[in-house]
């Protein structure tokens, strides 16, 4: 296999990594010059292209498709549809695993969803297979489409989000209601969304006899090789993906989509290689989105301004034909102390494409909802919003009495007020105005996300010329993990982290987990340090246990791996390099390999979560409505943070959703059709830069035993939450408009 | 009417014989000609991340017949550096993080040599903002984007002082 | 996107004879025909790229002090050119707040004003549209249409022009300049785009193989540039189509309006000239009464064609705003924000 990452040792990159520097981005210069390859740039010689046909129906039937008229454009190749395309090992219908979602790839007539593809054009140039997906001009039998949340039959779910039981009760909910002071009950509506990954979704697929070889970005290559392999009936080592970069995922790549499966499939029914790219309209379909939530808050408080009772209803919807629900009421498990707690969950069934985990998926809306509801409580109360907040601190986990494994919200909340200003806030609404006139409101929220961890695997090598090899099949969408993954190797392997090799992205190596849940630097940055251990205490093995070395004998005492060198931790003088080491024992290369996984004890002990408290300003033109948000301070705790400069590019990123989410974001659906209406970048709007204020991401000291060795927590979805109700409270503040559907616009503002 | 052109891509002028008028200069240049730098992001001129310079100004490949340019100068992402020596907005990219998942930024950098050239925003943060807004991130590092253009807007600006 | 036959014609009259033939269709940047085509909505069999004809991108001062803007000149060129943008600030302010500089960048003057409905069903080729199948229907009528028209809409069709360069230059009396094979004539801009009526499919008064040669301000206009203003209220901060905009200009003397000239976009399918508007601030003098009145006055016909009543009661206040600003006087040097309400630059109200 080429390197994918030429010219990362060459002489532009950083010299002297360790934990806690912000080194800049290794693959900086491969993605500054063009030269970063991603699925879409490969071309295998004698490549065809394949584009897609899609469905205008949300439900029914192909009946006809003009094949004829398609095969006849000038360079058409072949006409994949549901007569002719190579039928499958397993029933793409099958559900091998909750996460294995349903895929549409033309075994059958059936419409399921609008943009469903229906047939796929294969040609030698790109224009004319696109001409020929329009020379389909298909018929339907149509049905009506659901397309609404109130379109649906209602049902509770079995298990919502990644296997969440979908209605949890702390205590008595109704008697705290019926207790309090104060009483608030609000719903909420978000909108779906949908991913919108700048790369859209692509596969370059070239087959060679059984085995496959595949350019495909994805953030769980081992997931993914393993269901192609059911689903093609090859084994899953026969096939070959190469995943250097994502360009974005968020969530919607996590597992083979329809259409790069109908790519692969297309290879094979021609037998040459075939790039399939989804054009933007058609990434809103199959490739999931974020459901629509309608979420019930009832929230009670006592005199004093502190929780009686919090009951979190979401209603959220799924597709017709597969399982996935918001979790969007799990958001008030963990995060404010209440005698009662519920969150319940309950959804539709409607006539879209299957909704998939999307950036803090159910905190993200959740804690919108939340922080809102908290922040209409507050005003109830005639409390600040943030001591309204302090006054409901969670000093253990609400729901179950566990403790923290680290909480240093209260600092996030301290930090963060002070760099806001915050103490200056008006309480009561529209009483700030810019010398321009303009309304000025604050708002704020809390930040939390689960500090999770899945299982990974890494290989480490030390070579005989002392420099180090580190192999783990991560995945990097734009967090980082080339440069902090490498850090982490670098400081495991005691060397500078030029001398160290970071090989990732491809699925020949050592299964790193999935990139999500917030999860992979924890899970891939614990098996990296897990390998860097094991080859250096072989190494020291090696040392220790060779008279002719200056570190024999050192058995109990030890040594510590520095800078290409063991070194006896109680004389610093007696050292040997790596190389020496391994020269006198005659070993080409010792390999250590690592595991990591949640420490099952510490996970049933503690609560694990990152926090974080996010402060707004925005301001709104009295008259117009128009919204712009003109600063962000968040401060979060995080855990240990290997590389602060990529930690704060994250957390901005979130912060930017969470602006998105609260201002921007709206698949507009039409009832009639179930078709999205702004299935494009013009309409559907994600922040432009001058829409982004300036920002800060303040990182509070913070440093946990219990979720890891290293202290990880992550950071890609926190930012998200927090950010999106801080900035509703703050338009609420501005104007004493309290808008609860979102995006918020100016039409909601124009009282 | 033949389909062969002359373009001059990244200084070197090259004849291309086009096989179909409906190629886009995006599409030439990913598909037949391996610039695969220059990036597809919407198709539709809403999204920037296929921002190249024609006759130094800078526009949606997308939206731009290649049959219409013949003749033209084209500056992509490949052309920008000299060797081993970033260009200053590459250089400033980096240094301020303005990037993540990475697919947006050569539109982002060649919107950016574009912005600089035209010479209207300055070092004005606001409108350094206004003038990259063509350009989506959808990992959201518009914050170091704007850092990156300021800083690389100010370099050139000293360089040409300098040379004046 | 169908194949096509491409030709370059090197003269207007080349082009023209070109045009006229069916199928065929102009290209100038293509930054909307080219769109338009990939989704299927266009669908020319010949593209007659006029994109380099010569003498078309000229920005020229007219013997009487007016200009004339060639049709090829780009949206950017004309916005930067400090002369124009001194004289006719408005224009400068509308166009840098459309679209992207990329776009900007490429797109021409004639191509700006033949730009095509933002709305979502004209788009949606699956959906019923009469301007792109007459006779199909309007499934705008009873679907999402909160950005859709309130002034000068019909049961056939609610789009709404989604140009903001067109806006001042209806409130400028701008003249467009037409070739033909019957030769030149001239169009006044607030009589070049039509109203939908029974025939949304004709959007403006061109004939087939009519080709925009310039557009022309008078010297008139250029009176204005004292106090000329564009503002847009968008759903973004930038990079987004108008809800609701205005152009408006005065003319003060002596504390008294001597002159009014206002227009609106993204109300109606055309820019919306609100002359009555303009009479009831002749002769007063400016401030929140008049402009109030004036706002009343441009809206009096309006009414939602669905779900967009708000864009009423937005246009008025838009205008009122517009005209606040208009009256404050036009600032030195262009916004940062083009037509932003949050590049108004001192307060909302003088």
């Amino acid at each position: 296999m080429t390197d994918p990452m030429p010219g990362l040792t060459g002489p532009r990159a950083r010299h002297g990594s360790t934990l806690g520097q912000p080194l800049t981005r290794r693959d900086g210069v491969l993605k500054v010059t063009g030269a970063a390859r991603y699925a879409a740039d490969n071309h295998p010689p004698g490549m065809l292209y394949a584009v897609l046909a899609v469905s205008r129906v949300a439900r029914g039937r192909v009946t006809f498709l003009d094949v004829e008229a398609a095969r006849a454009v000038p360079g058409v190749v072949e006409v994949m549809t549901h007569a002719n395309a190579p039928r499958l090992a397993t029933d793409p219908d099958e559900k091998t695993n909750p996460f294995a979602f349903r895929l549409n790839v033309l075994q059958s007539d059936r419409v399921r969803f609008p943009n469903q593809p229906i047939a796929v054009v294969i040609a030698e140039t790109l224009e004319a297979a696109t001409e020929g997906a329009e020379r389909l001009a298909p018929r339907f039998d149509e049905e009506p489409a659901r397309a609404a949340l109130d379109d649906g039959e209602v049902f509770t779910p079995a298990v919502v989000g990644a296997g969440s039981p979908a209605d949890v009760a702390h205590g008595e909910v109704e008697a705290g209601l019926g207790a309090a002071s104060h009483r608030v009950e609000a719903t909420y509506d978000t909108p779906a969304q949908y991913h919108n990954t700048m790369e859209t979704h692509a596969v370059v697929a070239a087959w060679d006899g059984n085995r496959l070889s595949l350019d495909l970005p994805s953030q769980a290559l081992a997931m993914t090789q393993m269901r192609l392999g059911q689903l093609l009936g090859i084994m899953p080592g026969d096939i070959h993906i190469r995943s250097p970069f994502l360009g974005g995922g968020f969530g919607s790549k996590a597992g083979v989509s329809g259409p790069q499966l109908l790519g692969i499939m297309a290879a094979r029914l021609l037998g040459r290689p075939v790039k399939l790219v989804l054009s933007r309209e058609q990434a809103f379909g199959p490739v999931g989105h974020r459901a629509p939530t309608r979420q019930t808050l009832r929230l009670g408080a006592d005199g004093e301004g502190r929780l009686t009772a919090l009951h979190h209803h979401t209603r959220t919807a799924t597709s017709s034909f597969d399982d996935f629900y918001e979790a969007a009421s799990g958001a008030s498990h963990s995060l404010y102390a209440s005698p009662a707690i519920r969150t319940s969950h309950d959804a539709v069934r409607l006539d879209t494409g299957t909704p998939t985990f999307m950036r803090a998926p159910g905190e993200a809306p959740g804690s919108l909802a939340l922080e809102c509801a908290m922040d209409e409580m507050a005003e109830a109360c005639g409390m600040d919003p943030l001591a309204f907040r302090l006054a409901n601190y969670a000093e253990v986990e609400p729901m179950t009495g566990r403790p923290f494994s680290s909480k240093a919200l209260r600092e996030c909340y301290e930090q963060g007020a002070a760099r806001f200003g915050w103490a200056g806030r008006p309480l009561a609404p529209r009483q700030m105005r810019d010398e321009a006139g303009l309304l000025v409101g604050w708002g704020m929220g809390t930040a939390t996300f689960p500090a999770l961890m899945f299982q990974g695997q890494a290989r480490a090598v030390i070579r005989a010329d002392g420099t180090g090899l580190m192999e783990t099949g991560a995945h990097d969408m734009g967090q980082g993990a080339w440069t902090a993954l490498a850090q982490v190797a670098a400081d495991g392997l005691g060397l500078p982290i030029d001398a160290v090799e970071f090989r990732a992205g491809s699925s020949d190596l050592p299964d790193a987990g999935i990139a999500g849940g917030s999860a992979h630097m924890a899970t891939a940055g614990m098996a990296v340090h897990e390998a860097a251990a094991a080859a250096i205490a072989r190494l020291a093995d090696l040392a220790t246990g060779d008279e002719r070395s200056p570190l024999f004998g050192a058995g109990n005492a030890g040594v510590v791996a520095r800078d290409g060198r063991l070194v006896r931790r109680d004389d610093e003088s007696r050292h040997e390099s790596y190389a020496d080491i391994l020269a006198r024992a005659g070993v080409a290369e010792i390999e250590g390999r690592g595991r990591a996984a949640r420490d099952p004890a510490a996970g049933a002990d503690y609560a694990m979560h990152a926090h974080g408290a996010v402060f707004a300003e925005v301001k709104v033109d009295p008259e117009l409505g128009q919204i712009r948000a003109t600063r962000l301070v968040g401060a979060f705790a995080v855990g240990r943070v290997i590389n602060p400069r990529l930690v704060q590019s994250q957390l901005y990123g979130g912060m930017i959703w969470g602006l998105s989410f609260a201002l921007h974001e709206k698949a507009v659906v039409d009832r009639r059709s179930g078709r999205v209406m702004n299935a494009n970048l013009g309409e559907y709007h994600v922040p432009v830069n001058a829409d982004v204020p300036p920002m800060e991401a303040i990182l509070v000291e913070e440093h946990d035993p219990y979720v890891n060795a290293l202290g990880i927590k992550g950071v890609g979805e926190i930012g998200i939450t927090g950010s999106a109700g801080a900035i509703a409270n703050a338009v609420r503040h501005a104007t004493g408009t309290r808008v609860r559907s979102f995006p918020i616009g100016l039409a909601d503002l124009l009282a | 009417m033949p389909l062969s052109i002359t373009l001059t891509i990244n200084g070197e002028p090259r004849r291309i014989d086009l096989d179909d008028p409906r190629v886009t200069l995006l599409d030439l240049l990913r598909e037949r000609l391996d610039l695969t730098g220059t990036k597809k992001g919407c198709d539709r001129g809403q999204c920037g991340a296929c921002t190249i310079l024609v006759d130094g100004r800078r526009i949606n490949s997308c939206l731009a017949l290649a049959i219409s340019h013949d003749g033209a100068e084209i500056l992509t992402i490949e052309g920008l550096a000299r060797g081993d020596a970033l260009h200053p907005v590459q250089q400033a990219f980096i240094a301020h993080d303005a990037l993540q998942c990475g697919y947006c930024t050569p539109g982002q950098i060649m919107s950016a040599v574009g912005l600089i050239g035209e010479g209207q925003a300055g070092d004005d943060p606001e409108r350094v903002r206004e003038g990259m807004s063509g350009n989506l991130c959808r990992c959201g590092a518009y914050a170091g984007i704007t850092e990156a253009v300021i800083e690389a807007q100010r370099a050139l600006t000293s360089d040409a002082e300098k040379a004046a | 996107m169908n194949r096509f036959d491409y030709v370059r014609p090197s003269s207007v009259s080349e082009a023209v004879a070109a045009g006229a033939e069916p199928g065929s269709a102009f290209l100038a940047a293509g930054t909307n025909l080219l769109d338009l085509m990939k989704g299927g909505i266009a669908r020319p069999t010949r593209l007659v790229d006029v994109g380099r004809i010569p003498g078309l991108d000229a920005i020229e001062t007219l013997p009487d002090g007016g200009v004339r803007i060639g049709a090829l000149v780009r949206n950017a060129d004309l916005a930067y050119h400090q002369e124009f943008a001194r004289r006719f600030p408005m224009v400068a302010e509308a166009l840098l707040s459309g679209a992207s500089a990329q776009l900007r960048n490429a797109a021409t003057t004639g191509g700006n004003l033949l730009q095509r409905t933002r709305c979502p069903y004209f788009y949606d080729t699956a959906s019923a549209c009469n301007k792109r199948e007459p006779g199909a229907g309007c499934d705008a009528l009873a679907g999402e249409n909160r950005q859709h028209a309130v002034l000068g809409w019909s049961e056939a069709c609610i789009a709404t022009n989604p140009s903001d360069f067109a806006v001042p230059l209806a409130a400028l009396d701008a003249v467009v300049e037409i070739e033909g094979r019957g030769g030149r004539r001239e169009v006044p801009l607030t009589d070049f785009h039509r109203l939908p009526g029974d025939t949304p499919q004709i959007e403006t008064v061109l004939a087939p193989g009519e080709l925009i040669v310039a557009v022309r301000l008078s010297a008139d206009a250029a009176a204005f540039a004292g106090h000329a203003r564009y503002l847009k209220v968008r759903e973004r901060t930038s990079y987004a189509f108008a809800v609701v905009s205005a152009a408006a200009a005065l003319r003060i003397a002596d504390g008294r309006i001597e002159a009014a000239r206002l227009a609106l976009g993204g109300v109606a399918l055309k820019p919306w000239r609100a002359r009555e508007a303009e009479a009831a601030l002749a002769g007063a003098s400016p401030g929140f009464e008049s402009f109030q009145e004036a706002a009343a006055l441009a809206l009096a016909e309006a009414r939602p064609s669905g779900d967009n009543a708000y864009k009423i009661e937005l246009a008025r206040r838009v205008i009122a705003r517009a005209l606040t600003l208009a009256a404050a006087g036009t600032p030195e040097r262009l916004p940062a924000l083009p037509g932003s309400p949050f590049a108004s630059g001192g307060s909302l109200h003088d």
